[in-house]
C-alpha cells in the first residue's frame, strides 16, 4: 500500500478540539432527556454497622419524589456486582499460587453496612434539589459495629469481620517464585530488611461519575450513558443483572472529563439507574457529586510491604523476598489486579535471580479499592526503587551505579524474568536499553560528576540538593483483546468502530491516523466512533495502557482484510488484477496510471447488495470487516525518571528544580499526545508523593472529604518537565507501538523520596512511608528525627 | 413549589427574564435552565474552578453563587465568548499547544486566562503560573496550559477591557436595578 | 451538594439590610460574596432560614482616605482591594496579604467584610487586622460601635457580632512613612488557606524598632498576636541574632493546632521561620517610599 504521507508518528492536531474549546463537548451530565428524574441516595453515616431499620415513609411523600428504595426493597430483583469483574485467565490461575475469595458488592446495602458513604437508600425526584431533600428525610438506624479501620485490624484475629459469610479478612493471597529466595537471603553476603507503606490516593478526575439511563418498553431496549472507561463491561452487567440480551442494552460514554482508572470497571450505580429506568418508564439520571466521589468512588494504592534484600559487596542484588498486605477496602471490584501487578513489576528493569512475593489482600471499612493510574506499579516500584538507594547508602556507592551493575543490559534483551505476567504468560522484556535510558535521564540533569559537584557546594553552604531516579518496567497494551469494525461508507469516509473509550488520550486523532495511513486517505477521511457498544458488538475498554496497541492492531487488521476485498472489488470493475491497483489519496489507482481510478465512494456503491451493483457473483455483499486482536501477552515500555530537588530548609518543602523523563513506548503515533499523556502522568505521580492523602480517622470516618483537604496539583506545584523519547518498536505487534497511558504517574512518588533522602544524606533520613511530609523534614533538619516511617 | 424570583440577566449579549428558586446555584441555571452546558460543574464548593464564568466582565465560580443573584448583571460564558471570537487566538493556542485532553477543566481555564490577561497586561511566569492556579485540570500537568497562555500574553491576544478600572468592582448588577 | 430551601432577602440600603436582621436575627445569615458560604450551604453543613444578600447594599462598597484612616466598606471586594492605589500607598499590608487570598476568580466576589465576619482562623485578613490595628464598626438599627480589631474575634467562626448587627466598614490607620510591613504565609498549595500565615507592622525610630507587632492566622482558633516577639523587639537594633531569638520567643509563645495539613510542631517550626522573615522584611520596608 502506498499513500503520499503517512500520519503515524506526526503530531497531527487533535478531532478532539474543537468542540471542547468552544463548551460543545457532551458529557453526560450534560444529558437532558424529556421526562428525566434525578437520582440522589442516603449513604452510611458509619463505617462498620448492621442496619436495624430504613424508615423511608417521610421521604415518600416528600415534594417531588417519585420513587425511594432500599437494598431490601431491591434485593429480589438486583443481585450484586460481580467481585471480580475481570477474572484472571486459566494460564495464570495455573501459573501462580493463589487462594481467592473475593466478596461480590451489593447494589445497596443490605444486612450491614461496611464502610462510611456506602449507599443505603436511593431516591428519584423530579430535580436533584428535591431529591437531596427528601433523602434528609430518611432515618436510618444502624447498630455501630467495631470498625476495621487498617491493615492491622483486618488481620488482627479478634477483630469483627468485614463480610459475616467469610471466614476472615482475607480476601486472596498470592505467591510468585522465581529461583530460592530464602536461601539466597541465608547465604547474601550482604542484607537488609524494611517496611515500607504506599498510602491511599486516588485518581480525582475533574469530571465525576454519572448515569443517564433510558428504557423503551416497546423494543426492551435500554441505552445507558456513563461515565465510564469500560462501556462493554457496563453493557454486561446491565444486561445480566435487568435479564436482558447484551444486544438490547446499549452502552455510551460520551465525553469523558477524566478517568485514570477510577472509571474502569462497573460499579452499582450503572445497574441500579439502569433498574429505576426501567422501574419507572422514564430517564433517570444521577450525577455523582464531589463529596460522593471522594466517599464513594474507589481509591487505589495502600499496601504495606515486609521486605529483605540480599546483595554482595558489589551492590548487585542476589535476591529479594517481598511480602505484602494490600488493604482492598470494602470491596475489590477489580479483584487481584493490582496486587498482582505489584508482583509482576517490582523486579523493574533489574536482573535478580532470587524472588519471591507473597501478596495478601485484605477487606476493611474503608471505601474500596481499584486500580488508580499505574496500578500497583507505583507501590512496587516504589518499594524496589528505595532499597536500590539504601543498598547503595549500605555500601558507599552512587545510587545511580547500583541500578547500571544491576541492569538487564541491552544485549540480553529478549530478557526472560523466569516469573508468570498477569495473563500467565512468562515474562519476557521484549526490548530496549534501560541503563542507556538511565544515563540519559541523569545527563538531562547535567551529568552525575556536576550534579554531585553541585550537591557538594549546596551542602557547604548550609543547602541541601539532591538527585532522585526511579527506573521502571511497564507491561503495557494487555489483552484479552480489542476489536475493530472498518467500514467504507457510501461516501467514501473510512467509518472506525473500536471498543476502546477515550477520556482525554485523543483515540478519535489517533485511530484516525492509524486507518489513514491503512487507506491512503488523511484523517479528515476518518470518521472514529469509540467509546459504544453500538458501533462494535465486542470490546474490553481502556484501562492498564492498552488502547494505542489493542485498538490500533485491530484497526491494522480489519483494514487489511478489507483491502483485499476493496482491491478485488476495484480489480473486477477496471478489469485488472488487484495486484496491479494501489490506494492513494482516497482512490484505488491502476499503478502507473493515476487516471484510471475510483473513488472509495464508487467501490462502496458497487458493493451494495441489490440492483445495479458492481461486483462478481461470488463476492460478498458490502464493505464491512470486523476483526480482533488478540495479543500474545504484553509489550514491556520501560523508563527512567530523574529529578534535582532542593529542600526549602525555612518550610521543609521539596522544591523539584527540574524533573525528566526518559521514556520508551516504541512506536509513537502522535508525539505531541504522548507527551501530554506522560506529563499529566507526572504531575498525578507529584501529586501522590506530595500533596494527595486519603486520611481518615480511627473509626475509619473519612476526614478528606472535600477538596479542601484532598489536595491535587494546580499549576504553581508543577516544575519543569523535560521528556526525552526513545523508539524501540515493539516486536510483539505490527506497528511496533507500546502502551504509556500510565508510565508517568508510576515513578514520581519514589523519585520525589529517592532526591530528597538524598539531599538530607549530611542528616541522614530515609524515606518509609508516603506522601514526602515537609514536618517530617522539618523533624529531621532540627536534628529530632533520623527518618520517617 | 417554593418562591420563584423573577430575574433579569444578560447571558452572552442576550438579555431576558427568567423565574428561579432562591436556593438554584448559578451554575445550575446556567447550564440546565439555559442549555449552556460549556460551563462544568467539578465540586460545587468552589475550589475546581470549572464552572467558572465571567461575571460583570470578571471571572467568577458559578457553583457558589446563587442564580437569584445573578439578576441585574452581565454574564459571559464560553459559549458567548466562543461565539464573539473574543478568545479565537487563545482557543488556537490551546489547540496547538496540546492545552486540553479531556476537556472538562477546558473552558474554565479559558475563561480563566482571558481573565487573567485582562487584568494583568503584560504578566510575569510566575503570574501566570499562580493565575491559572485558580482551576484544576488532572490530565495536562499545566504544561501545554502554561506554554499557551505565556504566548498568548506575548502577543497581546486578549484585548484589555474597555471599562478597566471599574472603581470598587462591588455591585453585583443590583446596584444598577436600585 | 445542592443547598436546602431558604428565604432570599435582597435589600438595596443598609437600613433596609438593618431591619430585616433586626426581624430575622438569629434565624438568618448575611450573604456577601458568599465564597466561604455557599460551599457549607451545599454540603447543607449551613442551614438558615433567611438569607440577607447585601450585594446590593451599594452604599457598603468603597475605599477612601478620611482623617488619616483607610475606611473600608464591609462589601469591598477583594479584587478592587487588590488594585486600589489607595490601598497600596495607605495599607500595603493589606494590599500585600490580599495577593494570598485564595484565587483571582475568588476574589471577584469576596469581600473583605465578609472575611472577617466569617472569621476562618486560618484567613488571611483576621491577622492583617490585628497587625495593623484596625477598627471595625458594626451596626445595626439602633446603634453603632466601633471594635478593635482585638475585640473581634472570639474563637474559630466566632465574632462580637450579635445577631442583629451587620459590619460595615473597616478602618485602618493609614501607614506612615516610618513604618514597614510585610506578609508571608505557608500553604500546602497555592492559594489554599495558610497552614501558617503571618503579618508585620513596624514602626523604626531611628535604628531602633519603635513599634512592632505580629499577627498570625493558623495557629489555633483564632488570629494571634505575637506579643512576646513584639516586646522583645521593641526598642532594639534589629539584627539577625535577636531576629532568631524573635522567633524562637515567638514560636514558644503559642500553642498550635494539629490537624490534616499540618501538626503542632510544625506549625510551631513555622511560626518562628515566617517571624524572622516578615520581622526582616518589615524592617527593610520601613522608610520606603510608597507608591
Amino acid at each position: 500500500m502506498k499513500s503520499a504521507e503517512r500520519y503515524v508518528g506526526r503530531s497531527v492536531p487533535r478531532k478532539e478540539d474543537e468542540r471542547l474549546l468552544s463548551g460543545a463537548g457532551m458529557f453526560v451530565a450534560d444529558i437532558v432527556l424529556p421526562r428525566m428524574l434525578h437520582v440522589a441516595f442516603v449513604r452510611s453515616p458509619v463505617a462498620h454497622g448492621r442496619i436495624k431499620s430504613i424508615d423511608t415513609a417521610q421521604a415518600r411523600r416528600a415534594p417531588g419524589v417519585v420513587e425511594v428504595l432500599t437494598g431490601e426493597d431491591i434485593r429480589p430483583f438486583l443481585k450484586p456486582v460481580p467481585g471480580m469483574q475481570n477474572r484472571p485467565p486459566k494460564r495464570w490461575r495455573e501459573a501462580v499460587e493463589h487462594d481467592i475469595n473475593i466478596p461480590d458488592q451489593p447494589i445497596l446495602a443490605t444486612g450491614k453496612v461496611r464502610y462510611a458513604g456506602e449507599a443505603l437508600a436511593v431516591i428519584a425526584a423530579e430535580t436533584r434539589y428535591l431529591a437531596e431533600d427528601a433523602a434528609e428525610l430518611i432515618d436510618v438506624d444502624i447498630e455501630p459495629l467495631q470498625p476495621v479501620a487498617g491493615i492491622d485490624e483486618a488481620l488482627a484475629t479478634t477483630s469483627s469481620r468485614v463480610h459475616d459469610e467469610l471466614k476472615s479478612n482475607v480476601v486472596a493471597k498470592l505467591t510468585v517464585r522465581k529461583g530460592d529466595a530464602e536461601a539466597a537471603l541465608a547465604s547474601a553476603p550482604r542484607k537488609i530488611r524494611h517496611v515500607f507503606y504506599n498510602h491511599r490516593y486516588l485518581a480525582m478526575p475533574i469530571e465525576c461519575r454519572g448515569v443517564v439511563a433510558q428504557y423503551e418498553k416497546h423494543v426492551d431496549s435500554m441505552t445507558v450513558w456513563s461515565s465510564t472507561q469500560v462501556v462493554h463491561w457496563v453493557r454486561r452487567e446491565i444486561a445480566a443483572r435487568l435479564g436482558l440480551p447484551e444486544a438490547r442494552v446499549r452502552c455510551i460514554a460520551p465525553d469523558v472529563g477524566g478517568g485514570f482508572g477510577v472509571k474502569g470497571h462497573v460499579y452499582p450505580e450503572d445497574v441500579l439507574i439502569s433498574f429505576l429506568a426501567r422501574r419507572l418508564g422514564r430517564p433517570v439520571k444521577w450525577t455523582e457529586d464531589r463529596y460522593e466521589h471522594l466517599l464513594n468512588s474507589t481509591h487505589a494504592r495502600d499496601d504495606r510491604h515486609d521486605v529483605e534484600v540480599g546483595f554482595d559487596a558489589d551492590g548487585r542484588i542476589t535476591a529479594i523476598r517481598d511480602r505484602f498486605v494490600k488493604d482492598s477496602g470494602a470491596y475489590t471490584p477489580v479483584g487481584v489486579g493490582a496486587p498482582s501487578n505489584t508482583i509482576a513489576h517490582m523486579l523493574g528493569p533489574y536482573h535478580v535471580p532470587n524472588y519471591e512475593a507473597t501478596a495478601t489482600i485484605v477487606v476493611t471499612n474503608k471505601t474500596p479499592n481499584a486500580p488508580y493510574r499505574g496500578s500497583g506499579r507505583p507501590e512496587g516500584v516504589f518499594v524496589t526503587e528505595r532499597l536500590m538507594d539504601l543498598v547503595a547508602r549500605e555500601l558507599g556507592l552512587d545510587p545511580v551505579e547500583v541500578r547500571l551493575r544491576n541492569m538487564v543490559p541491552p544485549e540480553k534483551m529478549p530478557y526472560s524474568v523466569g516469573i508468570p505476567y498477569r495473563d500467565g504468560v512468562p515474562v519476557v522484556y521484549d526490548g530496549g536499553d534501560y541503563p542507556g535510558a538511565l544515563r540519559k535521564a541523569v545527563d538531562a540533569l547535567g551529568g552525575l560528576a556536576q550534579i554531585r559537584e553541585r550537591q557538594r557546594e549546596a551542602w557547604k553552604q548550609g543547602r541541601y540538593l539532591g538527585l532522585g531516579v526511579g527506573c521502571y518496567v511497564e507491561g503495557t497494551g494487555a489483552g484479552p483483546f480489542e476489536g475493530a469494525t472498518v467500514r467504507i461508507d457510501p461516501s467514501g469516509t473510512v467509518f472506525v468502530a473500536t471498543g476502546a473509550c477515550a477520556q482525554g488520550q485523543g483515540h478519535q486523532t489517533v485511530f484516525a491516523q492509524v486507518a489513514a495511513d491503512e487507506w491512503g486517505v488523511t484523517p479528515d477521511n476518518v470518521s472514529v466512533s469509540i467509546s459504544d457498544t453500538g458501533t462494535i458488538a465486542l470490546g474490553y475498554g481502556t484501562i492498564a495502557s492498552r488502547s494505542a496497541v489493542n485498538s490500533s492492531s485491530a484497526i491494522r487488521m480489519a483494514s487489511a482484510t478489507l483491502r483485499r476485498k476493496v482491491l478485488a472489488l476495484a480489480g473486477h470493475i477496471l478489469e485488472c488484477s488487484a495486484e496491479d491497483l494501489e490506494l492513494r489519496d482516497g482512490r484505488v489507482a491502476v499503478k502507473g496510471v493515476p487516471k484510471l481510478s475510483l473513488s472509495l465512494a464508487e467501490i462502496a456503491q458497487a458493493a451494495r447488495p441489490g440492483w445495479d451493483g458492481g461486483r462478481p457473483s461470488d463476492m460478498s455483499a458490502g464493505l464491512e470487516v470486523t476483526e480482533y486482536f488478540e495479543p500474545p501477552t504484553v509489550t514491556w515500555a520501560y523508563a527512567s525518571h530523574a529529578a534535582l530537588v532542593e529542600i526549602d530548609v525555612a518550610t521543609g518543602a521539596p522544591r523539584i528544580l527540574k524533573y525528566v523523563v526518559v521514556h520508551d513506548a516504541g512506536v509513537l503515533i502522535n508525539p505531541r499526545l504522548a507527551d501530554g499523556q506522560i506529563i499529566g502522568g507526572v504531575c498525578q505521580g507529584i501529586g501522590g508523593g506530595l500533596l494527595e492523602e486519603v486520611v481518615y480517622d480511627e473509626n475509619a470516618q473519612l476526614l478528606t472529604g472535600s477538596l479542601m483537604d484532598y489536595l491535587i496539583p494546580s499549576a504553581s506545584e508543577m516544575p519543569p518537565v523535560e521528556l526525552v523519547h526513545l523508539e524501540t518498536p515493539s516486536p510483539l505487534n505490527e506497528l511496533g507501538v507500546k502502551g504509556l497511558g500510565e508510565g508517568g504517574a508510576i515513578a514520581p512518588p519514589v523519585v520525589i523520596a529517592n532526591a530528597v533522602c538524598d539531599a538530607l544524606r549530611p542528616v541522614g533520613f530515609e524515606v518509609f512511608s508516603t506522601p514526602v511530609h515537609r514536618s517530617k523534614i522539618i523533624r529531621a533538619l532540627n536534628g529530632r528525627s533520623g527518618s520517617a516511617s | 413549589m417554593s418562591k420563584q424570583h423573577t430575574i433579569t440577566v444578560e447571558i452572552n449579549g442576550v438579555s431576558g427574564q427568567y423565574q428561579v428558586e432562591a436556593r438554584r446555584l448559578l451554575s445550575d441555571f446556567i447550564r440546565e435552565d439555559l442549555g449552556l452546558t460549556g460551563t462544568h460543574v467539578g465540586c460545587e464548593h468552589g475550589i475546581c474552578g470549572a464552572c467558572t464564568i465571567l461575571f460583570n466582565g470578571e471571572a467568577a465560580r458559578s457553583c457558589i453563587m446563587f442564580a437569584v443573584q445573578a439578576d441585574g448583571a452581565r454574564i459571559q460564558t464560553i459559549e458567548g465568548l466562543s461565539q464573539s471570537g473574543e478568545i479565537g487566538r487563545l482557543q488556537a493556542l490551546f489547540a496547538e499547544k496540546h492545552a486540553l485532553q479531556c476537556g472538562f477543566c477546558t473552558p474554565a481555564m479559558l475563561i480563566t486566562a482571558y481573565d487573567l490577561l485582562r487584568a494583568h497586561a503584560s504578566p510575569s511566569d510566575a503570574e501566570i503560573r499562580e493565575g491559572m492556579s485558580a482551576a484544576l485540570c488532572r490530565c495536562t500537568g499545566y504544561d501545554g496550559i502554561i506554554k499557551a497562555v505565556t504566548q498568548a500574553a506575548k502577543e497581546n491576544a486578549v484585548a484589555a477591557p474597555a471599562d478597566a478600572g471599574q472603581p470598587h468592582g462591588s455591585c453585583s448588577g443590583k446596584g444598577r436595578r436600585a | 451538594m445542592k443547598p436546602a430551601a431558604f428565604e432570599y432577602l435582597s435589600p438595596t440600603h443598609l437600613n433596609d439590610a438593618l431591619d430585616l436582621l433586626a426581624r430575622h436575627g438569629a434565624s438568618a445569615k448575611i450573604l456577601a460574596g458568599g465564597q466561604s458560604l455557599v460551599p457549607t450551604l451545599n454540603f447543607r453543613l449551613g442551614r438558615y432560614d433567611f438569607l440577607i444578600d447585601i450585594n446590593g447594599v451599594g452604599e457598603l462598597a468603597y475605599i477612601r482616605l478620611e482623617e488619616g484612616a483607610l475606611r473600608i466598606g464591609a462589601m469591598t471586594r477583594q479584587r478592587a482591594i487588590e488594585r486600589s492605589p489607595l490601598v497600596r500607598r495607605h495599607a500595603p499590608l493589606l494590599a500585600e496579604a490580599t495577593k494570598s487570598v485564595a484565587h483571582l476568580p475568588i476574589r471577584t466576589r469576596g469581600t473583605i467584610g465578609g472575611s472577617l465576619s466569617h472569621a476562618d482562623p486560618a484567613a488571611e485578613y483576621p491577622a492583617v487586622l490585628l497587625a495593623l490595628e484596625g477598627e471595625l464598626i458594626l451596626r445595626n438599627r439602633q446603634a453603632l460601635r466601633r471594635v478593635p480589631a482585638t475585640e473581634f474575634f472570639v474563637g474559630p467562626l466566632e465574632t462580637v457580632l450579635r445577631p442583629d448587627e451587620l459590619l460595615v466598614e473597616i478602618a485602618i490607620p493609614a501607614a506612615r512613612p516610618q513604618q514597614g510591613f510585610a506578609f508571608e504565609e505557608v500553604s500546602r498549595r497555592r492559594g489554599d488557606f495558610a497552614i501558617i500565615g503571618m503579618a508585620a507592622a513596624v514602626a523604626m525610630d531611628a535604628r531602633k524598632i519603635g513599634e512592632a507587632r505580629f499577627a498570625a492566622c493558623g495557629i489555633a482558633s483564632g488570629p494571634v498576636r505575637l506579643r512576646a516577639a513584639e516586646a522583645l523587639l521593641i526598642g532594639q537594633v534589629p539584627s539577625p541574632a535577636l531576629l532568631v531569638e524573635a522567633g524562637r520567643v515567638a514560636s514558644r509563645s503559642v500553642t498550635p493546632q494539629s490537624d490534616l495539613h499540618a501538626d503542632a510542631e510544625y506549625r510551631r517550626h513555622l511560626i518562628d521561620v515566617l517571624l524572622q522573615q516578615v520581622a526582616a522584611a518589615a524592617v527593610a520596608d520601613a522608610g520606603r517610599e510608597r507608591l
